[in-house]
């Protein structure tokens, strides 16, 4: 058994010409919490995608728990998924069921469990997530960040090895942030699973993660404990940890001369 | 001469783009039929889950099916009555106004039935069809599905198919019964053709291989045909609000179309055999 339960060796990644990823190397070690962080579009989204088999890279390889994902075939892609829990943006969850209903889909739909255990399982995870007493309301009746909780009840329902989370802080209040921030981080230590954290809030982020990688132009850019990176010179991890609003990310978007297009009036 | 050389690179670069632009259109409907098809198959495939847990299709039955009932049965009950009515015009004008049954019931068990039922069904419960498979994708609910392992099409796609297929001959078969009823109200109290004159020349020249068996198979055909295309363009559909509206309108549209070419094509190949 390696140490890293997931490992990105040399992988790009692109569709219609363009590459996303050039060539990204990453690992992810057993019982870690890691983050990957970049501005928006820097294909963080994709590269969990890439780790949960939903697409295949145009070159290298990702690698869980020692197996190449692009190289399973359908079954051996659910298998591995079956080691995963997603907590998607906004929680993804199926509007038809319950809270509970919910948190209880993968029992039902991957075990044999009975009833009476899918029931006391699902309320253990409800209760984790503080919302034991929310069972009975539905999806819609939900605030942002309850329905977050119960996607991350979801999430680990089955008890997985690699818990993912699409930018888990994105829209909530201060106090739901720190919630699920306090969540992520406690979960990962009862489970002992490995978590892997794709977001842009660099103070939650860093207060729970042991190891950040930074995403630009399709590579690391860079790497380190989020105190290394605090303390970093690097131009572009200095503009981003400290929301700079200039710097090697420009404030704008290439465009021809503005003089120019001010006075031809043609657009 | 160089505006002669401009205005002919013009023109061609016109033609070019006119002709790029139909090619373009072309291969993208093959690429969607073949994707269609695809989904299809799959969907055959992977139906072991929608009849081992038979409660997930019952429940789409309710939906697609039940949810049908009121607005099959009113319209069928509609047509009946129009039908009778300008039967009995035309009839009446040979004196054999009595062919009114005969009239009401092979025009609805041979045609109006399978063929209404499959366009309401197509504008009522395939739309909401296209419309949720198409909202879940956009709110990552069928990618959720595929992160925890569970196979959308057979735990989404394959019960609605199975669902839409059972249910629609069953409309179909509904829709003619409430037409026939519709009908008789108005032939025989409103206009007074005799009662038993309906009825008999009704079960005298209804025949159950050539109009029922029929019937029965044309809503089969439709109901696999308006359910598969509601499923393809839900899951087809770009995961936008526009995306979802303008697969919705491709469902009642290409629905619709499907169903009135292959009602000729179907109708010649009974004619025949």
């Amino acid at each position: 058994m390696t140490s890293n339960i997931v490992e990105i060796d040399n992988l790009s990644f692109g569709y219609k010409g363009r590459l996303l990823h050039k060539g990204i190397n990453m690992a992810f070690p057993r019982g870690k919490v890691v983050a990957i962080m970049g501005g928006s579009g820097s294909g963080k989204t994709t590269l969990l995608r890439l780790i949960g088999g939903q697409i295949k890279p145009t070159q290298g390889e990702v690698r869980v728990d020692g197996k190449v994902v692009h190289e399973q075939d359908r079954d051996g892609i659910f298998l591995l998924r079956r080691k995963m829990g997603m907590l998607f943006q906004h929680g993804a969850l199926f509007t038809d069921l319950s809270v509970f209903d919910n948190v209880a889909f993968p029992m039902r739909e991957l075990t044999d469990l009975p009833e009476s255990m899918i029931r006391d399982l699902v309320l253990m995870k409800l209760n984790a997530v503080g919302l034991r007493g929310a069972h009975t309301l539905m999806p819609t009746e939900l605030s942002g960040g309850m329905a977050r909780r119960v996607a991350l009840a979801r999430a680990i329902a089955l008890d997985p090895c690699i818990i993912m989370y699409d930018e888990p802080f994105a829209g909530l209040d201060p106090i739901s942030m720190g919630v699920i921030c306090d969540l992520i981080r406690s979960l990962n230590d009862a489970l002992g699973a490995t978590s892997i954290i794709v977001s842009h809030d660099v103070k939650e982020t860093f207060l729970i993660a042991d190891y950040v990688y930074f995403v630009a132009d399709g590579v690391v850019a860079a790497e380190g404990t989020p105190h290394d990176l605090m303390q970093s010179t690097l131009p572009f991890v200095h503009q981003f940890v400290h929301g700079e609003k200039d710097g090697p990310v420009p404030f704008h978007y290439p465009a021809a001369n503005y003089q120019s297009e001010l006075l031809n009036q043609q657009l | 001469m160089n505006l002669k050389r401009m205005i002919k690179s013009n023109l061609l670069t016109s033609i070019t783009r006119f002709l790029s632009g139909i090619g373009y259109r072309m291969i993208a409907r093959v690429w969607r039929l073949g994707a269609g098809t695809r989904l299809f198959f799959l969907t055959i495939v992977y139906s072991g889950e929608s009849f081992r847990r038979f409660h997930l299709t019952l429940r789409e039955i309710y939906f697609t099916g039940v949810m049908s009932l009121l607005i099959i049965i009113v319209s069928a009950f509609f047509v009946g009555m129009v039908l009778a009515l300008q039967g009995y015009n035309t009839l009446q004008k040979y004196g054999s106004s009595e062919a009114i049954g005969v009239l009401v019931a092979l025009s609805l068990v041979r045609e109006l039935g399978p063929v209404v039922t499959a366009l309401l069904f197509a504008g009522r419960a395939g739309t909401a069809i296209t419309a949720e498979i198409g909202l879940m994708k956009t709110t990552e609910q069928l990618s959720a599905m595929e992160m925890m392992a569970v196979n959308p099409i057979a735990r989404v796609v394959a019960p609605r198919f199975w669902a839409g297929v059972i249910s629609m001959p069953i409309l179909a078969a509904l829709f003619s019964m409430v037409g026939v009823l519709g009908g008789y109200l108005v032939a025989v109290p409103l206009i007074g053709v005799d009662s038993g004159a309906f009825w008999s020349q009704m079960q005298a020249n209804v025949d159950v291989r050539d109009d029922i068996v029929n019937g029965v198979i044309k809503s089969v055909v439709f109901a696999v045909a308006c359910t598969m295309i509601a499923l393809f363009e839900g899951f087809d559909a770009p995961p936008t609000a526009e995306g979802v509206s303008h697969a919705t309108t491709r469902t009642v549209v290409i629905s619709s179309l499907t169903v009135l070419g292959l009602d000729f094509v179907l109708t010649s190949f009974m004619m025949v055999v």
